[in-house]
Formats: C-alpha cells, sequence, structure tokens
C-alpha cells in the first residue's frame, strides 16, 4: 500500500519539476534563437544576398561602402571623384536595365554575360549591379566587396531602408530613437496622472468610490491593445491632427497619449499596492501629530511607498517599450529621426510587426529585424530586473 | 553657552504655551477639569459602543481606563483627538469638551487639536526615518523651520521621554534600529515635541518588556506635573500604580468612575470589585 503512495508522490513530483524544465528550456531556447537569428546580421554582405558589384577594370575607385552604393544608384551621387576616383560621370547599372530595353528576354547567363561584358568595356564610368550569375569575369571588370553589414552600420545607421536596391539599409537609430521618444513622452504623461489617481484611490476616496473604481482599472488593463490603437486612430489622431494643424494625426504624441492609456492601469494598481502597503499605524502617527492629511500623504505615505511607486513606473515604461499594435496604429510608421513629438515616428515593435511578413526567411532584412528584437528584449528584461530589484529592496536600516 | 541657548528656546516654549488657553477653573474639590464628556453615545455604523458616557477628567493627572476587552476604552480614548473621525461610518452624540471647547463643533480645526492633543499607541509606531526626524516631524509638519529651535526642541523632548542619554550619539540612526521600549519611548518624545497639553496613551506598555514597562511607568509619574494623560491599560497592578482617578468601563458603558484608591480598595459595584479582583487573581 505504501509504495504506491510513494509511487504517486513521486510521479507527481517528477511531473511538476518536468513541466518547469519544459518551460525553462522553451524560453532559453526561443531567446538563444532570437539572438542567434539576430547577431546573424553582421554574417549578412551589405549587398543583396545573391548580387554582385562591378566596375570597369580601369576604375580607381578604392572601394565604396554600403551607403555610398545606395546614394550612386539614388542619384544622388553622379560623380566617381565625389567617392574618390577620378573625376567622371557614373552610370549606374542594373541587370534589368538590359531587359527593359525591349529585345531577346533570354536569361540564359551564357547569352547574358557576353552583353554585360561588352557593356561595361565601352562604359568606363559604369558601377553595375548584377546578379551573381551574371558576373563578367575579372580581366573587363572589378569586383568591389562591400563586406559585411557592421554593428556601426546598425546601431549608429540613420537610415531605415530594407527594401533598397542594391544596398539595403539597417541604420535602426531612428527606431531606437522613435520607441525611447514615445516611450518616454508616454511615461511622463502617465505617470503624473498615475500616480495622482493612486493616492485619490488609496487616500481619499471613500470604501464605496473604491470598490467600483478598482475593478474598473483592472478591467482597463485587459483591453486588447487594438481595441486602443482603433480608439486612439478614429479619436485622437483626428483631435491632434486639428489641434496642432497639423498634415496628419498619425504622430509620436498620439502614439504616447495611446500609451499612457494603456499604462495607467498597471501605474495605478501598482503604485495604489504601494501606498496602501504603508502601514496604516504610521498614518496615524502623523495624523495624531496634527499633520493634515495632505501633509501625511507627502511626508509618510509616498516616501513609504517610494520603491513601490518607482517599480509601478518602471513596469509602466516597460509596458510602453513593447506596445505594438496600438502604436502600430497611430504613429505614422515614418522611420526618420524623430524631431518633435508631432512628426510620424516608428517604434521597433511595429516595425517588427509590420515588416517580418514581408522579409524573406534567413535574408538580411530579416536577421535585422531580430536584431531589433533583441534590443526589445535587452530593454524589457533590463527594465523589469530594475522593477524587481526596486520592490525586492528592503527599507533601509539607516536613513 | 549650550546652557543659555536652550534656557532661551525654554522660555520660547513657555511664552508660546502661555498664549493657549489655559484648563478652565471647574471647581471640583478644588481640581480644574481638562476634559469633559456628557452624555456621550458612540457608533460604528448601527453598533453602539459608548453608551451616556459622562466623565470629567482632571488636568494635570493620570486617568487610567480599565474595562474587559471590546468595552470600548480605545474608542472613549480616541474620541479625544478626533482618531475616530477616520473611520467611516462613526458617529456621536453628546458633548466632548476639552479646555471648556466642544472639540466636535463645526468650527474646531481638527488637525490644530491634534497638535493639542498627543497620542501615544500600543504599538510602538516610528516612522522609517532617523531618530532625530521622527521627534523632528510635528515640528515640522506645523512649520518649524529654525535648526536650531528644532535640534533643541528635539533634545528636550528626548530629555523629557528619558531617552536622550541612550540615543544621543545615533541621532541620525534609523529609528527602527532602537528595542521596541526605546521606540515606545520615542513616540512618547515624539507626542512631546509639539508641546500638547493632553497625552492619550493606549496601552503604551502592553508590548514591552517589564523593564521598559517600569521605565515608561516611570515617565508617566513625571509627566503629569505638566500633562493631563489618559491612560488605557489592562494591567491592573499598572492602573494602580500609575493613576490618580480610574475610570472602569463595561460593554460600552461607564460603570464606576473615581479615585483609584477608591476604585481598588472599596468600589461602589459589585461589577468593578469582580474586575479588578479577578485581575489581581
Ligand atoms: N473600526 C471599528 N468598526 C466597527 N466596530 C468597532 C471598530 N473598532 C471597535 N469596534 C467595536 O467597538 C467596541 C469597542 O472597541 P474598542 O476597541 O474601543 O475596545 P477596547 O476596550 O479598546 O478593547 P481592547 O481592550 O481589546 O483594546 C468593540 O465591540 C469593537 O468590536
Ligand atoms: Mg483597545
Amino acid at each position: 500500500m505504501k509504495w504506491t503512495r510513494r509511487l504517486a508522490k513521486h510521479t507527481i513530483e517528477g511531473l511538476f519539476t518536468l513541466s518547469g524544465g519544459v518551460t525553462s528550456l522553451v524560453v532559453f531556447l526561443i531567446i538563444a534563437f532570437l539572438f542567434r537569428e539576430g547577431f546573424g546580421l553582421f554574417r549578412s554582405p551589405a549587398v543583396e544576398r545573391g548580387y554582385g558589384l562591378c566596375v570597369h577594370a580601369e576604375n580607381a575607385v578604392p572601394t565604396l561602402d554600403a551607403g555610398q552604393v545606395k546614394r550612386i544608384f539614388d542619384g544622388e551621387i553622379t560623380d566617381w571623384k565625389e567617392v574618390g576616383g577620378r573625376p567622371g560621370a557614373i552610370v549606374p547599372f542594373r541587370v534589368d536595365d538590359l531587359f527593359t530595353g525591349g529585345g531577346a528576354m533570354d536569361d540564359d547567363p551564357a547569352s547574358v554575360i557576353p552583353r554585360v561584358e561588352a557593356l561595361i568595356a565601352r562604359t568606363p564610368g559604369i558601377i553595375a549591379f548584377l546578379h551573381a550569375d551574371y558576373l563578367p569575369g575579372t580581366k573587363i571588370a572589378r569586383h568591389l566587396s562591400l563586406g559585411n553589414i557592421t554593428p556601426s552600420d546598425f546601431f549608429t545607421g540613420r537610415e531605415w531602408q530594407p527594401a533598397a536596391s542594391p544596398s539595403p539599409r539597417f541604420g535602426a537609430l531612428p527606431l531606437i530613437l522613435g520607441t525611447l521618444l514615445v516611450s518616454l513622452a508616454a511615461i511622463l504623461l502617465a505617470l503624473p496622472l498615475g500616480i495622482g489617481a493612486a493616492i485619490y484611490l488609496s487616500e481619499l476616496a471613500g470604501a464605496r468610490m473604491r470598490a467600483w473604481m478598482k475593478p474598473t482599472i483592472e478591467l482597463l488593463a485587459g483591453i486588447p491593445s487594438v481595441v486602443y490603437g482603433f480608439f486612439g486612430l478614429v479619436v485622437l489622431a483626428p483631435l491632434i491632427q486639428k489641434t496642432f494643424d497639423l498634415p496628419v494625426g498619425e504622430s509620436a504624441l498620439t502614439g504616447s497619449l495611446v500609451l499612457a492609456i494603456m499604462a495607467l492601469p498597471t501605474i495605478i494598481t501598482l503604485a495604489e499596492d504601494a501606498t496602501r502597503g504603508v502601514p496604516r499605524a504610521q498614518r496615524e502617527a502623523s495624523l495624531a501629530l496634527g499633520a493634515t492629511r495632505w501633509q501625511t500623504i507627502c511626508r509618510v505615505v509616498l516616501p513609504g511607498a517610494s520603491s513601490g511607486i518607482a517599480a509601478a513606473t518602471v513596469l509602466g515604461i516597460g509596458r510602453a517599450v513593447g506596445e505594438t499594435m496600438a502604436v502600430l496604429m497611430v504613429t505614422g510608421n515614418a522611420a526618420v529621426l524623430p524631431r518633435s513629438l508631432l512628426e510620424p515616428v516608428r517604434t521597433i515593435p511595429a516595425t517588427i510587426a509590420a515588416e517580418l511578413g514581408e522579409a524573406p526567411a534567413g535574408g538580411a532584412h530579416y536577421r535585422a529585424l531580430f536584431l531589433l528584437g533583441c534590443i526589445l528584449f535587452a530593454v524589457t528584461m533590463a527594465i523589469n530586473l530594475t522593477a524587481e530589484l526596486m520592490t525586492a529592496r528592503s527599507r533601509p536600516k539607516n536613513i | 553657552m549650550i546652557e543659555t541657548k536652550e534656557a532661551g528656546i525654554l522660555t520660547a516654549i513657555e511664552t508660546k504655551d502661555a498664549g493657549k488657553p489655559t484648563a478652565i477653573e471647574t471647581k471640583t474639590a478644588g481640581k480644574q477639569t481638562m476634559i469633559e464628556t456628557k452624555n456621550v453615545n458612540f457608533y460604528y455604523a448601527d453598533f453602539r459602543a459608548l453608551k451616556e458616557v459622562t466623565i470629567r477628567v482632571e488636568a494635570r493627572a493620570v486617568t487610567a481606563l480599565i474595562g474587559p476587552s471590546g468595552c470600548g476604552k480605545s474608542t472613549f480614548l480616541r474620541l479625544f483627538n478626533r482618531m475616530n473621525d477616520l473611520i467611516d461610518g462613526t458617529r456621536l452624540t453628546g458633548e466632548c469638551l476639552i479646555d471648556g471647547e466642544d472639540i466636535y463643533h463645526k468650527s474646531v480645526d481638527v488637525d490644530a487639536l491634534r497638535k493639542r492633543v498627543g497620542m501615544v499607541f500600543q504599538k510602538p509606531n516610528p516612522f522609517p526615518k532617523s531618530i532625530f526626524e521622527n521627534v523632528a516631524y510635528g515640528l515640522r509638519v506645523n512649520g518649524a523651520r529654525d535648526r536650531s529651535f528644532i535640534a533643541a526642541r528635539v533634545e528636550e523632548s528626548l530629555r523629557a521621554a528619558a531617552l536622550w542619554v541612550e540615543v544621543r550619539d545615533k541621532l541620525r540612526a534609523s529609528a527602527f534600529a532602537l528595542s521596541g521600549g526605546q521606540q515606545q519611548r520615542l513616540c512618547i518624545a515624539r507626542a512631546l515635541a509639539v508641546s500638547p497639553s493632553v497625552l492619550l496613551m493606549d496601552e503604551p506598555a502592553s508590548a514591552l518588556d517589564p523593564i521598559s514597562t517600569a521605565k515608561i511607568e516611570e515617565l508617566i509619574d513625571q509627566l503629569k506635573r505638566d500633562y493631563t494623560i489618559v491612560i488605557v491599560t489592562h494591567n491592573m497592578q499598572q492602573a494602580a500604580r500609575v493613576s490618580d482617578s480610574t475610570a472602569f468601563f463595561m460593554l460600552g458603558e461607564l460603570v464606576e468612575f473615581g479615585s483609584t484608591k477608591k476604585i481598588f480598595a472599596d468600589p461602589d459595584h459589585d461589577q468593578t470589585r469582580r474586575y479588578v479582583a479577578g485581575r489581581f487573581g
């Protein structure tokens, strides 16, 4: 009899251990996958995979970087001397140009390469962007290597143009700054309001008021973010457009407002818990000394709840930084360096959500999106750790 | 040098005190009445916790409130600094006077009242601040800014609470670093710092060891020269030792009120006799 019970006990314990282990393993694998894919970006060539660049064999330009190549093909750089070569007009050439001029649609390399070689040979100023199959021999053309995408391209680059050809741009700076701007503005809006509401709920509201307000606020936290986004799009965006007389209502400010509304329940709930955690005896001591209710709040309740309030703030920021849907809907999604709150911006989560579907798996774009995910993960992780430390921090022994 | 400074501050405080209304002279056998209630009823929602309580508490004396648990001693004590106001749904009928003033009148400033009527709670409840800041708290919320005045007042209060010698070298340390008994004396010092005229104590020694208790009792004995003290206690010996008058409550009613000597030696009511004797064992 006894051994069956022991067996049952061990089986159950084993199952619990197993589920714990499996969960941890899954989480670990996801993180490992995220980082492996993300950092793969720095092993991706700066030119589209499977393509190459070449110039005339006698072209003296030493080397080009991805940014220069992009501007050449965009027509912003038109002379070789601008990039360190001998003076002479640049003639950008894509292999597509061969086919668009009419004529035979023969894409057999054996017939294309001679035509490309002929073209390069008679055009000294040419820079050709070609599929690897069509690259001509090195006698006629010099192959340019742009190397791999570097961390500084990614973290300090100011252009996010993943579809640019021949050399897509993965400068994440506008996205990082956009995320920071929107989150920071959101938290600055939400914090005073949230703490004020928390103080009202815990110190001033009557029992009946609190009894229905607290669940209502908690309910707000459960509303799906698309609903907030929809509200922002339909109500806030037109309002902001009208108020500030803007061409479009979708802006960083709209995003911040929506995020602030979304972060409020978290902040209010946590801050209220923190203020209510201040012992009643301390409030009574303060009031019994003739302190007013307001003095008691400022000098006893808020200092006593400070670590909890800080944690509420940090978690509120965490929610804002990671929020995707609502921001995607209302910020206008322009991946440019944000100059003011009234311009459209684009955040990291919105970028991932919007672009992952169209990024071919394993490509540079796909990896860049994963790296953005890594940044987001690191930031939210740091935020949660900070919150954890703040709440765990016991009262100082010496003041 | 320090002496003169202190003396100067003391006179400053005394002149401040002199500005206050003094206890009205309701001559009862030559004694002043500080607190007076007339037919007080107190309700927690529908529950009547005090029934028709009428009492006169003597100034500059110790009055003990005794009675079985739940009889309304704390409720009664908390009437005098209107701490019961903090509880929703409470109601009071009858009159409650301190210094002849109806403290439940609409025109009364409750915060000012609480400065005049200090309170020490059952469990020591220092703030999570330094020893110094705990005592200075009441001064600061009253708008005191002058650092030397605050420092002098803190020292004086700590001396009055018989704690100065023990803490003078660690005024900046957290109040939580003190023992329970020291914390309670700190709370007394904190209450004294705002120079109240009445001190309410709700079982101030119940959480303390015998030595700390003895210190608190000694302190009460000294403080009664300057303060009107009302103390709730479950400890009969303590009531007998420290108080001049004793009020015995049962089920919200004031059964008997008289000099401590009489209540303990020869009470009028049988209930009082049984309660007092029962506690003596
Ligand atoms: N906040 C409250 N709400 C409702 N009823 C209360 C409240 N506080 C006290 N009471 C009730 O009022 C009565 C008197 O309580 P009180 O605390 O004054 O008793 P006490 O004599 O101080 O008891 P103890 O000796 O145990 O401290 C009790 O029956 C109690 O249940
Ligand atoms: Mg009590």
